[in-house]
């Protein structure tokens, strides 16, 4: 079987060393995680192993022999194979035609279905999924078309496979499932490179561990290392406090939602949040949440309920006037949902509030500036100016812009839905401090996420959703995770096998 | 292999020192389209002493106006990430009814002109509000609003020819010793400027060519966004109708046939992103003059009109191509 080595490489662009000296070996049989917070420099690695980069300095070897790995061809050829995040599958098209995309068997010409069909057959086999071979790929879950690209690598004969975030869509039981196969892979000789941002998963599948921090090598540790010392490497300071939560004394109630009810979705939905409270609602995933949330924003409508804002109804389905009643979002996805990429970090930090302030249709440009550099001042957004685009900003800095769009809007009331969904750890304190400083003004807060420790860390007290029913209330110090999940299941029993999800993998 | 002895701090990509060269390369690079006219005009100017005299150029003026008024138009669809082909269709039968009000109906000058622009409003409107409410794509709404137009204007007309009065004519007109076209170009440029710039509807238009979720989702009417873009464009399609009446005397049942792609390639030479959220008004100004300078340079050069057809399409895919490498640059 095959080692891969990876001694002192360095990657530049421009003026910036992205990747400097760092040395991964990836032995047979093993899983080397790669450890780092975004913009660490994990995929630049990647991308030199997998032959779409090449290194400007250190070498790459494979048993022992320097090479160089010009294109993704000559990486393949090497028996180097990526999982990439976002996975490369037409979903038109058949398993069997993506496990073969670009290589159809033919015979005189002509499609070979018979051939590809058994070869497919047996791809699948391998990994264990149990497909009909002519199902669409679009129809197939995340999860089950992740291992088809695993099956495909096999195919090809790979016998180092680059796993990039591979668990970050997963639930918890596929994520067993993709374990599992590793498992397997490795009893069979296949080294790997695992990337996760989930710590508890490293001692779960990994055998070393190798940190990088800005793009520098930190060091190469067991996986056993335990998950603190770990952040402490990745960060490079320790982190005292995960959830630096300071409750302060809940006074009136701010958001009132009383009946919510809409289909089989949300049923009957009742709650209260007072000012300077955070309340975090939790759930299996498909329990409600979102759909909760956007309804209280009125993103979507409802059939039935009321939704008061500091002792004022909000009219349904209107988002732009339950802004102006003093709400605003903060949605799951800030990709597609909260921020315009290609925009100004000013452009996006302005958007809720340029309508606002505009006087006979003209936008007050200066008063928005001004307003736009206090507030990404005040949030301490890392940029290289107001007028960089927001795309080019960390994950944990383009969250803070969408909390900031609302920081300008000044709103009483603001509804999070996944706030800490792919932002690193050292930057997902700095959202939590940013929660802090809304309820300490006198804001109110409903989180929902699927991260359940965040929930217990950062709200003051805890309700827990099932089915479209609030199945619970709690305190936050009297909230377990035990607690938590049996009032999360506790209206499922008709409904299919209770599903956990704790994703908090990014886009 | 180099071993910089210090490592770089990884925030922004804009990191480092810029060298003077590095500043040329970008200004080359933001600025395509205008140096490649500046660069067509002096190689013009040298190759036929007929290019830079007064009377061509403002020659030149009079052929790029229609086109830019409705480049202008077709920015704010454009920028709000949908495509207007039915923009020469509306210039035609806007300045139809213009002329069939007029002669047929006998009514006033001034109202006839306000119906008009009521009429590319209106076509505008209804393509918008196919577009914003039926979720038909922009590009089928105004396909279909295009034929629609058109046909309407060969039935208003029987397919004639109908001549327009006076103060239409003004429009096609030289007053002052400026041609009108010219002047109702920078007009309506200017105001295509204000609005995409100064005000809330046109920076909602940015917002929601950029990403329409996020925009709903910070209070922005994105429908109403949506319609305003199309009912713009079909005023601003009017106005160019109206002048192209005013230069003819008359309103043409074939007028501006295929020069919604004209006013598209003035819009993407310019800079703008057929995927929205990005465009200005003065790069398609340049965009419009640059098409103007190809086919006047052409003409003057004896150029026969068939390979001027060649020509500009390889300008277009010259020029996007260009800019899509200059954003793949920019994007690292």
């Amino acid at each position: 079987m095959t080692q891969l080595s990876l001694v002192g490489v360095s990657k530049i662009f421009g003026s910036s060393k992205v990747v400097d000296r760092v040395s991964v070996t990836v032995e047979p049989g093993k899983v080397h995680v790669l450890l780092g917070e975004n913009g660490a420099g994990k995929s630049t690695v990647i991308k030199m192993m997998s032959g779409i980069y090449q290194p400007d300095g250190g070498r790459i070897e494979i048993d022992g022999k320097e090479v160089r790995i010009p294109n993704v061809d000559a990486a393949r050829r090497f028996g180097i194979a990526v999982i990439h995040q976002e996975l490369n599958m037409v979903p038109e098209l058949s398993i069997m035609e993506n496990l073969f995309l670009g290589a159809l068997p033919t015979k005189g010409g002509f499609v070979d279905r018979a051939t590809m069909k058994r070869k497919a057959r047996e791809a699948l086999t391998l990994i264990g999924l149990n497909e009909d071979v002519s199902t669409p790929m679009g129809a197939l879950g995340v999860a089950r078309q992740q291992m088809v690209e695993i099956a495909k690598a096999l195919m090809q004969d790979a016998s180092i496979l680059i796993l990039d975030e591979p668990t970050a869509a997963l639930t918890r039981k596929e994520c067993e499932q993709l374990f599992s196969i590793m498992a397997d892979l490795k009893a069979k000789g296949v080294g790997m490179v695992f990337i996760s941002h989930h710590l508890d998963e490293i001692a779960r599948v990994g055998d070393v561990v190798t940190v990088l921090r800005d793009g520098q090598y930190v060091g190469t540790v067991p996986a056993s290392t335990p998950e603190a010392e770990l952040v402490k490497l990745m960060v490079g300071r320790s982190i005292e406090n995960q959830y630096p939560r300071v409750a302060g004394k809940p006074s009136k109630v701010m958001l009132k939602v009383d009946g919510l009810t809409r289909g089989d979705e949300i049923n009957s939905v009742s709650f209260e949040v007072r000012a300077g409270e955070v309340v975090g609602l939790a759930g299996l995933v498909g329990a409600g949440r979102t759909e909760v949330i956007r309804a209280i924003f009125g993103a979507d409508p409802y059939d039935s309920g009321n939704v008061t804002v500091d002792g004022k109804p909000v009219p349904k389905a209107s988002i732009a006037r339950t802004i102006v009643a003093g709400v605003g979002l903060v949605p799951e996805d800030r990709r597609d949902q909260g921020l315009i990429l290609d925009a100004s970090v000013a452009e996006n930090l302005g958007l809720a509030t340029m309508i606002p302030t505009s006087r006979m249709g003209f936008v007050d440009r200066n008063g928005q500036r001004k307003r736009e550099k206090e507030t990404a001042s005040k949030l301490r957004i890392r940029m290289a100016s107001i007028d960089q685009r927001t795309g080019a900003l960390s994950g944990g800095n383009q969250q803070k812009a969408v909390f900031g769009k609302w920081s300008m809007a000044k709103v009483k009331v603001l509804l999070l839905d996944e706030p800490t969904r792919g932002v690193d750890v050292g930057a997902r304190v700095e959202i939590y401090e940013l929660i802090n400083e809304v309820t300490a003004k006198g804001g109110a807060v409903l989180m929902a996420s699927s991260d359940l420790p965040e929930v217990l860390g950062m709200s003051d007290r805890v309700l827990v959703m099932s089915n479209g029913h609030i199945s619970g209330e709690m305190p936050a110090n009297e909230a377990t995770q035990e607690k938590v999940m049996a009032l999360a299941v506790s209206h499922m029993q008709e409904a299919a096998t209770p599903e956990i999800n704790e994703n908090k993998g990014e886009h | 292999m180099t071993a910089v002895q210090q490592a770089q701090p990884n925030e922004g990509y804009e990191s480092g020192a810029i060298s003077t060269a590095d500043k040329v390369k970008k200004f080359v690079a933001r600025n395509g389209a205008l140096l490649g006219l500046v660069v067509l005009c002096i190689i013009l100017s040298i190759a036929t002493p007929a290019f830079l005299t007064g009377p061509n150029i403002l020659n030149v003026g009079i052929q790029a106006a229609t086109v830019a008024i409705l480049a202008f138009g077709q920015t704010f669809v454009i920028v709000a990430a949908g495509i207007d082909l039915s923009v020469g269709s509306v210039a035609a039968v806007s300045s139809m009814m213009v002329a069939y009000t007029g002669a047929s109906m006998g009514l006033p000058v001034w109202l006839t002109i306000i119906v008009g622009l009521l009429t590319g409003a209106g076509f505008g409107a209804l393509s918008g509000l196919a577009n914003a409410f039926l979720k038909l794509p922009s590009f089928i709404a105004t396909l279909a609003m295009m034929s629609v137009a058109r046909g309407l204007t060969l039935v208003i007309s029987d397919g004639r020819p109908v001549s327009t009065s006076g103060m239409v004519n003004f429009f096609g007109s030289t007053a002052l010793g400026i041609p009108v076209p010219i002047v109702m170009m920078v007009i309506m440029g200017v105001l295509a400027a204000v609005i995409l710039n100064f005000t809330s509807a046109g920076r909602s238009m940015y917002a929601v060519g950029g990403n329409m979720e996020a925009s709903r989702l910070s209070g922005i009417n994105v429908h109403k966004t949506q319609v305003m873009v199309f009912v713009l464009s079909g005023i601003f399609a009017a106005v160019a109708g109206l002048v192209i009446a005013g230069r003819l005397h008359s309103a043409q049942p074939q007028a501006a046939t295929g020069y919604e792609m004209d006013a598209i390639a003035s819009v993407v030479i310019g800079g703008a992103s057929l995927s929205g959220g990005k465009g200005k008004v003065s790069g398609t100004f340049i965009g419009a003059i640059l098409l103007a300078v190809i086919r006047n340079g052409l003409n003057i050069l004896n150029v026969s009109s068939f390979w001027q057809q060649v020509v500009i399409g390889l300008v277009i895919a010259f020029a996007v191509s260009f800019d899509t490498l200059r954003r793949k640059e920019d994007a690292h």
